[in-house]
Parts: C-alpha cells; sequence; structure tokens
C-alpha cells in the first residue's frame, strides 16, 4: 500500500506562544518547532500499515527550506521519503489542498493520512478540501483504521459516541488523539534518515492557483486568567455566575 | 509563611502589580530558555533530534518511575533493554553491532538528558553501561571479541561494569593489588575491587588486574573480561549509599577465578594505558550528567520561588534570589559550552586531556554549589525526602569525588599549564 502523509510544522504545544505586539503573528525566536502532532499520528498509523502489509510512506510538506526538519523527523521515524514543496509565503488552507492534490496525482498514493487540524491555527480544513478535490471517500477524526483487500473501516470520534463508516480505496483518512500513539525516533533511525530521499519542488512550478482567498487580519492572545475567587455560598454562586459571567 | 500585612507596597499598588506581571512574562520567557538552550554551532540535526528523543524518554520513561527504582536500589532491566532498542545504548558503536556511529557530541547529549531526569542514579546506570565500562571492550576487542560481546551490550541484552577501584586504590590506580596469574590458556584472578558501579547486576565486567607483580604498577596491569558466574568471581555485598540509591553499587571479590586467556583485552601489561585513556570519555560524560543536573536543579527551583511567597512577594521577586539564581545559571552555561566545546575537541580527535581534567573539575564542584543554593531557596521543604531537590542534593555529592577527584583533575590541569622542562 502506498500511503502519502502532508505533514506541518507548528510550534512545540509545550511553547509558550506570543503574539507581536502589532497582531501580525506570534513571535518566533525561541519557539521550538515540531511535527503537528495529529500529522505525527497519521505518520505513526502509515507506518504501522505499511509494517502490515507492505508499501511506502512518502511524506509530504508545503513550506520553507526549514521545513525539511520536520520531514526528517518523520523519516527518522521510518518514513520512506520526502517532498518538499517550497513555498516561502504562506499559503491559505485552499492553496495548501490544491498543490497536495497535484501531488496525490502525481504520486497516485493507495490512502492519503493527515491529521485533523493543525494546533496552530486549528482550521481543520485540508483533508475535507482534499477530499472534493481528488473525488475521493474521506473518514476523518479517526480513532481506528481497518483493511480488508481495498475495502477500508475507519471509526470516527463524533459528538457523543462513535461512528464506524466504510469506503474503497483510494481516500482520505484524518486522525484523531486516540489513534494511537507516535513511535520514537530511534538513533538508528535518525542516522539512516540522513540518506533517505528528500525531494524539493517549487510551489510555483506546480501550475496550481496560489492566490490567498483568506487573509489574516489580525491575532490577539487569549485573555489573561483572572485569578479565582471564593464566594460563600451556592446562592451567591449563581448570582455571580447570571450578574457578572452572564454564563447562566 | 509569615504575614505579609505590613509589606503592601510592592504587589498591591498599580505600579507594583505591572512589575509583577513584567516578571512573571520573563519567567514564561526563562521557561522557554531553559527548555531550549541555544545548541552550540558544531550541532547537527542528528544531534538535535537524538536529544528530543532521549527527553521524551526520559519524560515519559524515567521520571514517573524514577521514585521506585530509588527505593528498589537498581534500574529494572526493562527500562535498560528499551534504551538498547531505542539505540541509546551504542551512540559511538559500530553499525555492524547495532551502533550509530556518532561522536563524542551524541554522548555528552545523552548524558546531559540523562542528568536532567532528576535521577543520578539511573543516569549513572545507563551511562556507566554505555561510556566507561563497555569503551573497554570498544577500544581494545578484537574482532571476536566484539562480536561476541558488543551486540548484547548494545542491545541492553548484557549489562556492564568496570572494576578498577579497590580498597586501597582509588585515585592512585597503579596501586591495585588484584593479581592475575597466567596457568596454561588461563590466567587466575585473586583480590577484591570496591564501590563498583552496576556491580550488583551487571552480567559483564571489565576487570584491572596485575599480571606483572615486579614490574613498576603503570607497566604491569592487564585488562580483563569476567562474566557474571564465572567459579571463583562472586559479588560480596551490594553497599549502601549517600545517594545514587537506583543506582546498584557492589564490593567484588575473586578467589582463583580462572578467565581464559581469550578474555584478555588488548595487551599484557597495557591495561593502566586503557584505563587512562577511557577515563577522558568517562569524564566528559561525568561533566555532561552534572550539568544536565545543575540545569534540572535550577529549572525546579525556578518553579518554587517564583510560586512561594514570603513577606508578601514570591522569593523570585527578591533580588537576593534570583541574582543568585542568575549567576548559578551563567556559570551552568559556561560549563555546559565547556562540555560541548571540549566534546567537540573529542569528536575531532584531537587531544584534550587538559579540557577535560578541566571540566571534570569545574562541573563536578559547580553541581555541588548549585546544589546547596537550590535547596537553600527551598527552603524547609528543601530538606525533606518529597522534594526532588532533596535527592538531587545527594546525587550531586559524588559529582567532585567519582571518576577522578577534584583534587586529582586539578592536578592533571596543572601538570599542563606550564611546560614540562620548567616544572620541578
Ligand atoms: C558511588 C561510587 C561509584 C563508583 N563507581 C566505580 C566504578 O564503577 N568502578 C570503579 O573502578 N570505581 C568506582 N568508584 C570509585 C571512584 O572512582 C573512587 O572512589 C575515586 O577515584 C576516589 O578514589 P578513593 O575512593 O580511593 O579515594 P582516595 O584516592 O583515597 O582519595 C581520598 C582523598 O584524597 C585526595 N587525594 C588522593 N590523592 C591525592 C593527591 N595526589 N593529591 C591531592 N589529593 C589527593 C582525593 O582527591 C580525595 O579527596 C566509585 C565510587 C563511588 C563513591
Ligand atoms: C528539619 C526541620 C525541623 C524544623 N523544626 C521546626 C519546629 O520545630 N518548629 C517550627 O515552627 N518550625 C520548624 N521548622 C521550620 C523552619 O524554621 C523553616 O523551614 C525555616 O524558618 C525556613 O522557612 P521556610 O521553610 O518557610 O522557607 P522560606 O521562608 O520559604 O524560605 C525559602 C528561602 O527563601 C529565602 N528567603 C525568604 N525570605 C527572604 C527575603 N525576604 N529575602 C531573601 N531571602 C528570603 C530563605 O532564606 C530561604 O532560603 C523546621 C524545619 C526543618 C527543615
Amino acid at each position: 500500500m502506498k500511503i502519502l502523509v502532508p505533514v506541518k510544522r507548528v510550534p512545540d504545544p509545550a511553547t509558550t506562544i506570543r503574539v507581536l505586539p502589532d497582531g501580525s503573528g506570534i513571535a518566533t525566536d525561541n519557539v521550538k518547532w515540531v511535527i503537528n502532532p495529529f500529522d505525527e499520528i497519521a505518520i505513526e498509523e502509515a507506518l504501522r500499515i505499511k509494517e502490515k502489509q507492505g508499501g511506502e510512506v512518502v511524506l509530504v510538506a508545503v513550506g520553507q527550506q526549514t521545513w525539511q526538519e520536520q520531514l526528517r523527523t518523520g523519516l527518522a521515524m521510518g518514513a520512506d521519503r520526502a517532498i518538499l514543496v517550497r513555498s516561502e509565503a504562506a499559503l491559505d488552507t485552499l492553496a495548501i489542498a490544491r498543490l497536495l492534490a497535484k501531488i496525490a496525482e502525481e504520486q497516485k498514493p493507495d490512502i492519503i493520512i493527515l491529521g485533523k487540524q493543525a494546533i496552530d491555527d486549528d482550521s481543520n480544513q485540508v483533508g475535507q478540501m482534499l477530499a472534493e478535490m481528488l473525488g475521493w471517500p474521506q473518514a476523518t477524526f479517526a480513532s481506528k483504521v481497518e483493511f480488508q483487500d481495498r475495502k477500508c473501516t475507519v471509526v470516527r470520534e463524533v459528538d457523543g459516541g462513535l461512528e464506524t463508516v466504510a469506503f474503497d480505496l483510494p481516500a482520505i483518512v484524518t486522525t484523531d488523539l486516540r489513534l494511537n500513539e507516535p513511535r520514537y525516533a530511534s538513533l538508528p533511525g535518525i542516522m539512516k534518515a540522513r540518506k533517505k530521499e528528500l525531494k524539493e519542488i517549487p510551489a510555483d512550478s506546480l501550475g496550481v492557483d496560489l492566490t490567498p482567498k483568506l487573509k489574516i487580519k489580525k491575532l490577539d492572545p487569549p485573555p489573561k486568567r483572572q485569578a479565582g475567587r471564593k464566594v460563600a455560598s451556592v446562592e451567591e454562586l449563581v448570582q455571580v455566575l447570571h450578574n457578572e459571567a452572564k454564563v447562566i | 509563611m509569615q504575614s505579609s500585612e505590613h509589606n503592601g507596597f510592592a504587589s498591591n499598588s498599580p505600579n507594583g502589580r505591572d512589575a509583577h506581571n513584567r516578571l512573571l512574562e520573563s519567567m514564561s520567557a526563562v521557561g522557554i530558555a531553559n527548555k531550549d538552550v541555544v545548541e552550540a554551532p558544531y550541532l547537527t540535526q542528528e544531534h538535535i533530534l537524538f536529544r528530543e528523543q532521549v527527553r521524551r524518554f526520559v519524560d515519559t520513561e524515567v521520571k514517573p518511575r524514577g521514585e521506585q527504582w530509588e527505593e528498589a536500589g537498581f534500574v529494572p532491566r526493562d527500562v535498560l533493554r528499551r534504551m538498547g532498542e531505542l539505540g541509546f545504548l551504542g551512540v559511538r558503536y559500530p553499525q555492524a553491532y547495532g551502533g550509530s556511529e556518532m561522536d563524542s557530541i551524541a554522548t555528552a547529549i545523552l548524558a546531559e538528558e540523562l542528568g536532567k531526569s532528576t535521577f543520578g542514579g539511573f543516569a549513572v546506570t545507563v551511562l556507566v553501561h554505555t561510556d566507561m565500562a563497555s569503551p573497554h571492550l570498544a577500544n581494545a576487542g578484537t574482532r571476536e571479541q566484539l562480536e561476541r560481546w558488543m551486540p548484547d551490550i548494545v542491545a541492553g541484552k548484557k549489562i556492564a561494569a568496570v572494576a578498577v577501584t579497590e580498597p586501597d586504590a582509588g585515585s592512585d590506580v597503579a596501586g591495585i593489588r588484584t593479581s592475575a596469574r597466567r596457568e596454561g590458556d588461563n590466567y587466575v584472578l585473586n583480590g577484591s575491587k570496591i564501590y563498583i558501579t552496576n556491580g550488583v547486576h551487571a552480567d559483564i565486567y571489565f576487570v584491572a588486574a596485575k599480571t606483572d607483580l615486579a614490574a613498576k604498577g603503570s607497566r604491569g596491569i592487564s585488562m580483563f573480561v569476567v562474566e557474571k558466574g564465572t567459579p571463583g568471581f562472586s559479588v560480596a555485598r551490594a553497599l549502601k549509599k549517600h545517594g545514587w540509591l537506583s543506582s546498584d553499587t557492589a564490593e567484588l571479590v575473586f578467589e582463583d577465578c580462572r578467565v581464559p586467556v581469550a578474555n584478555r583485552l588488548g595487551e599484557e601489561n597495557r591495561g593502566f594505558y586503557a584505563v587512562m585513556k577511557n577515563f577522558q570519555n568517562e569524564r566528559l560524560v561525568l561533566g555532561a550528567q552534572a550539568i544536565g543536573e545543575a540545569q534540572a536543579a535550577i529549572a525546579l527551583t525556578l518553579e518554587w520561588v517564583t510560586q512561594r511567597r514570603t513577606f508578601g512577594t514570591t522569593l523570585w521577586e527578591k533580588q537576593a534570589i534570583r541574582q543568585r539564581l542568575a549567576m548559578q545559571a551563567a556559570k551552568v552555561e559556561a560549563g555546559r559550552q565547556l562540555v560541548y566545546n571540549t566534546a567537540w575537541l573529542a569528536s575531532q580527535g584531537r587531544d584534550c586531556v587538559k579540557e577535560v581534567s578541566m571540566l571534570k573539575a569545574y562541573c563536578g564542584e559547580l553541581v555541588n554549589e548549585v546544589m546547596y543554593d537550590c535547596q537553600q531557596f527551598h527552603g524547609g521543604f528543601g530538606y525533606m525526602r518529597e522534594a526532588a531537590i532533596e535527592r538531587m542534593v545527594r546525587d550531586a555529592r559524588i559529582h567532585s569525588i567519582g571518576g577522578g577527584t577534584t583534587e586529582i583533575m586539578l592536578e592533571e590541569v596543572a601538570k599542563r599549564m606550564i611546560p614540562s622542562r620548567d616544572r620541578t
């Protein structure tokens, strides 16, 4: 089975994020960058599928030169090769999906597994857009993925429970948190990754319309958490929730 | 806690509140800086990725279980095997035996990150295996010897110890008395070893013994591989220690213990030089471990002093405290740079005995100084067994003694400070 796994570079979830004073972005000095945790789960799932049935795991990222660090990490985990679609400009989800669709047409994977969302902008769109563009079935928020021949069964995490869907390949699956626990990159894996293929393709060579449809106007940091306060009685609590917090 | 009523101005006035917020903000910056210290320019992507993996292992597999190991007095075998599977035990060893052929910088990274676990006993269990014992085999082993033992060592299936120190000879290695008398195809070992790390639970021991009793000490020593279960070899007792409780330490006894000639490492009577050579790597690693411990202690203490309030403000808001921590952080960073620069020199195959001796002396003393302050700033809590810093203080004490005392290290440095012809 040939598996394509799109990978995004995001700030380490443990890093304290500071929004630039003018709201145009976040301060990136001192930020540690990692693979988007949901994409890491996608890589792990792809590797497990490959270990069971053989095949190839191909990583793809759309970003700058520095993004090869995250691709190398994925290669160190065990992926076979990687493609970096070079774009200096930040692209919106639609452009990313278009580029990935193009890569998919070229690579002809049996399945594309990607994170349900990136933890930086939480868009939750690329997988769905990609399914539409390719005309493939999709299963988002997967917590279990199984195969029988060319048929794939996915258990999805939906509000209030689980939903099981089945469909034929090729298809798109987006990962949820409980799907698996990503492995370590072993030290021999890290050394092997050095020699694996990492191909760069300029984004503007793919004949895709990259004009942004979406503009980020401003970022605001979340409001500072206020100190807690003790109330004397349930009556007072209800009063405060109603009159001050206005939540009930 | 003391009353804070009489000292209201710092945090109650609007300005004080702003200052407080700014401090909290700068704190989170400290947090980041602490997590992502600036890496030396010669570090590669592989080094950095390796560090991340070791760090994850320490956070998820070591920190939650370390207390249990302290109680048990040793690190369970499954942990070491897991590290073997991940390739952490064969950093510099040949690929043919499962190693990764990295360099001394990667070794320093391993030691630093294990030191950050806050369990010195765990860290040293691993590092004796990887960097103090098994290098004897890696450096002097014949192909046959390497093939026989190396794969299991790299996989963590066989754990190694190194036995040089004796009741009557520690710093003075040339003064050891354990003897190895040649008898046909065997050597017969007699004597005892003390303070041997991994001594209780190891499978394979690298033992220094005298093969030429008549020769001057440094010219009559050889190294032997002695496997657990060899008749005449026994663990006399497990030693109770001041710190490093999760590390097993033993006294070993050899009584007419017959070891085949095939188990001798390197040339006969050249063992002293092998020990001296291996000390270089061992000391670099201990220095890196100490620096990891010092960083972890400062991080723990920052958490404490930014929460703890006395006289109306947090301890961090008192200059007496934060300036002392800032100075310690500066010294630790200096030590860290010395460690990495020396690791880099070693990775280039350059002579760095002076630098290694300097860093062992410096880091071994510094970690104790840092622990003293960190425990001090924890107040009464720092004296309690439940405080991590209390354990770390005990663990750190060994750093100025084990693997070459500060005094011996300073002699090594001093010797190299003036040209030999000018020495008296
Ligand atoms: C927990 C622990 C684990 C250990 N693990 C191992 C191990 O795995 N394998 C192993 O072989 N050994 C091990 N050792 C032994 C360790 O390496 C020695 O304890 C150390 O080298 C010091 O030797 P010593 O104890 O004989 O002290 P001594 O050599 O007796 O030194 C006593 C004091 O005298 C000072 N001194 C000695 N000579 C001089 C001099 N010429 N000038 C000035 N001062 C001097 C020393 O600095 C020290 O302060 C371990 C020790 C401990 C405590
Ligand atoms: C074994 C033991 C036995 C004890 N027995 C008793 C007992 O019988 N009865 C009893 O009442 N108490 C007892 N204590 C408590 C002991 O007196 C306190 O631990 C001690 O006074 C320190 O207070 P603290 O622990 O709250 O530390 P903190 O007051 O929180 O101090 C922490 C650190 O901050 C420093 N610091 C605090 N304020 C300032 C400042 N303004 N400027 C600069 N630095 C500052 C301190 O010097 C210290 O280094 C005992 C403690 C221990 C460990």
